[in-house]
């Protein structure tokens, strides 16, 4: 041990010197990294949301100010909040948010499903190669996914000509710049995420239940039904909340493939900072969108906490 | 769940997966500038690319930028998985289980509009960071990275034989000699895929990076998003391929090499 590799001692001698604890160091240095650079960022962007815009450098009231009498006032209000509330623009981007996320997250789970279960089903040096096969798109970049569909579904694009060539429509469909096309994208781009926890599911599923069922005269279909589905809800759910979660905040989806009346929170956030300049409303707006976000994982939690009690 | 059915979805489900993909490749190479009309085979598109100063400069960004966040996150990543899975008992444990959890979730626009607030007002008080540009970047890069490298590290080290370590103790090496020379060399492989991963979401990031760069610092991304707003291009085509080629000939190998170690047996 006295023959230790010199650059490790010489560090350890380094910090004993500073009067640090070497555990109190390794501790410090990941906590108050995200401390300052992830907690701190909510609290300014709190504060923030409780001021006014102005034209002025920065754009907000400031938070504290001298008044008439000397004093030291504090200006916030909630009125972002209140005009968030009430204005119709802001209810139906959250309200249609919740609504592309869902029917998305319902399209993926109807696609990943079969996939998951028939890649855990398979035998082993092809299970290997399908789960590559899934995951393999994720590696790719994500604006370069989005955009191929571009290309697929534009007005003269290769859905298109190819169901003209066939002679299956004599016009072309309108799907791009629709909500139909945000769908896909988000089916498309968060697939993987619905088939993994599915997959990691099903491997586990214990083939003597199935053969019970299948013993005792059940159906494959019926088997499916009473055994497989209500077995694999766990992943369903871990599945849909991969899907929901990041689709509810999604920008460049429908900034790319929907029409300009496809609301989505996330993109009325960027319009209101990069657009309208106005920073006091879109940190209300993204406080406001962080409360929907984190609302399904704590259900989540207590689901999960409440099923490891039993 | 027997018969036609289930092969059928799954070969659609794959088509579904990889037909764009396909169609982008084959249509980098397509001599019209009508992206999805065949007009003849060619690799114009590619020399346009080449000589493309913007993107030449936005990929050179981007690659910096990548590189340092994926190295700083993978030290922060581990640090804090080691934190969390070798020290049982200290304060604010909690929180930082939280924080270093959550980035996994937060929607890109939060994490962009609340750090890009708090570069502002940081500047404004304290005078650094002086305007925004790579540094802004590569910090909030670190910062949703680290995330996605303490899941990896947290899952090797506790998977890992704790007696390993447990016997270098006993035989006298302190904590500092203990990390650097049995624990590191045994959760590297997982470090080497966090690096890597971290690499890519860095690579990809379009949203975050939009809200905190600045002048002169504009990332891959950011071009690419600001020329197919305006529709289909086809030396996006081209650049599309080039990536999808490197990505897909890298995971391959990985692949490849992973299952090389498993069957000498480690």
């Amino acid at each position: 041990m006295i023959t230790g590799s010199a650059p490790w001692r010489g560090t350890a001698w380094a910090v004993g010197k500073l009067g640090l604890s070497g555990r109190t160091l390794v501790i410090a240095i990941p906590m108050l990294w995200l401390l300052v650079f992830f907690l701190a960022p909510f609290f300014v962007l709190g504060r923030i949301s409780l001021a006014e815009a102005i034209i002025a450098r920065p754009p907000y009231t400031p938070m504290f100010e001298r008044g008439p009498d000397g004093s030291l006032e504090i200006i916030a209000s909630l009125e972002n909040y209140r005009f968030l509330l009430t204005d119709a623009l802001y209810r139906n981007a959250y309200l249609s948010s919740i609504r592309i996320a869902a029917v998305s997250t319902i399209f993926a789970l109807l696609i990943g499903y079969p996939m998951a279960y028939f890649i855990a089903r398979a035998p082993e040096p092809r299970r290997s190669l399908l789960l590559l096969l899934v995951i393999l798109p994720f590696w790719t970049s994500f604006l370069l996914r989005v955009y191929a569909w571009m290309g697929f579904l534009r007005t003269n694009g290769v859905i298109n000509n190819m169901l003209m060539g066939m002679g299956v429509i004599d016009q072309p469909l309108v799907m791009m710049q629709t909500d139909f096309a945000v769908y896909i994208g988000i089916v498309y781009t968060y697939l993987p995420f619905m088939i993994l926890p599915l997959y990691a599911n099903l491997t586990k599923l214990d083939g003597a239940l199935l053969e019970a069922a299948s013993d005792l005269g059940a159906s494959p279909v019926v088997t499916f039904f009473t055994v497989t589905l209500p077995l694999s809800l766990p992943g369903i759910v871990a599945g849909s909340m991969l899907v929901f979660i990041p689709a509810i905040g999604e920008y460049v989806i429908p900034a790319l493939l929907g029409g300009p009346d496809t609301l989505m929170i996330g993109r009325v956030l960027w319009d209101e900072f990069f657009g309208s300049r106005d920073w006091p409303v879109a940190s209300a707006v993204a406080i406001v969108m962080l409360v929907l976000v984190v609302a399904p994982i704590m259900w989540l939690q207590s689901v999960q906490n409440r099923r490891g009690a039993d | 769940m027997r018969g036609w059915f289930l092969p059928v979805a799954v070969l659609l489900g794959f088509i579904f997966l990889y037909a764009p993909i396909i169609s982008l490749v084959v249509f980098s190479f397509n001599d019209s500038r009508l992206v999805t009309v065949w007009g003849g085979f060619s690799t114009r598109w590619y020399g346009e690319l080449l000589n493309d100063r913007q993107i030449m400069g936005a990929a050179w960004v981007s690659l910096k930028v990548a590189f340092f966040s994926a190295t700083l996150a993978t030290v922060i990543g581990t640090l804090g998985a080691f934190v969390l899975t070798r020290f049982s008992r200290f304060t604010g444990r909690l929180l930082l289980t939280g924080m270093i959890t959550a980035p996994l979730v937060m929607p890109e626009v939060i994490t962009g509009l609340s750090l890009l607030l708090l570069f502002i007002s940081m500047e404004l008080t304290l005078g650094w960071p002086a305007g925004r540009g790579m540094v802004t970047v590569i910090i909030a890069h670190t910062t949703f990275c680290a995330a996605f490298v303490a899941v990896i590290a947290q899952s090797r080290l506790r998977s890992m034989d704790e007696s390993l370590e447990e016997a270098a103790r006993d035989l006298g090496a302190g904590p500092v000699r203990v990390f650097f020379d049995v624990t590191l060399p045994v959760i590297a492989p997982a470090l080497v895929s966090g690096w890597l991963l971290a690499f890519t979401l860095s690579l990809d990031d379009l949203v975050i990076a939009s809200f905190v760069t600045g002048p002169g610092a504009s990332t891959l991304p950011m071009v690419i998003f600001s020329k197919v707003r305006l529709g289909v291009s086809p030396d996006v085509n081209a650049l599309a391929t080039i990536i999808i080629g490197f990505v897909f000939v890298a995971v391959l190998a990985a692949g490849w090499l992973m299952r090389k170690q498993m069957s000498k047996g480690l």
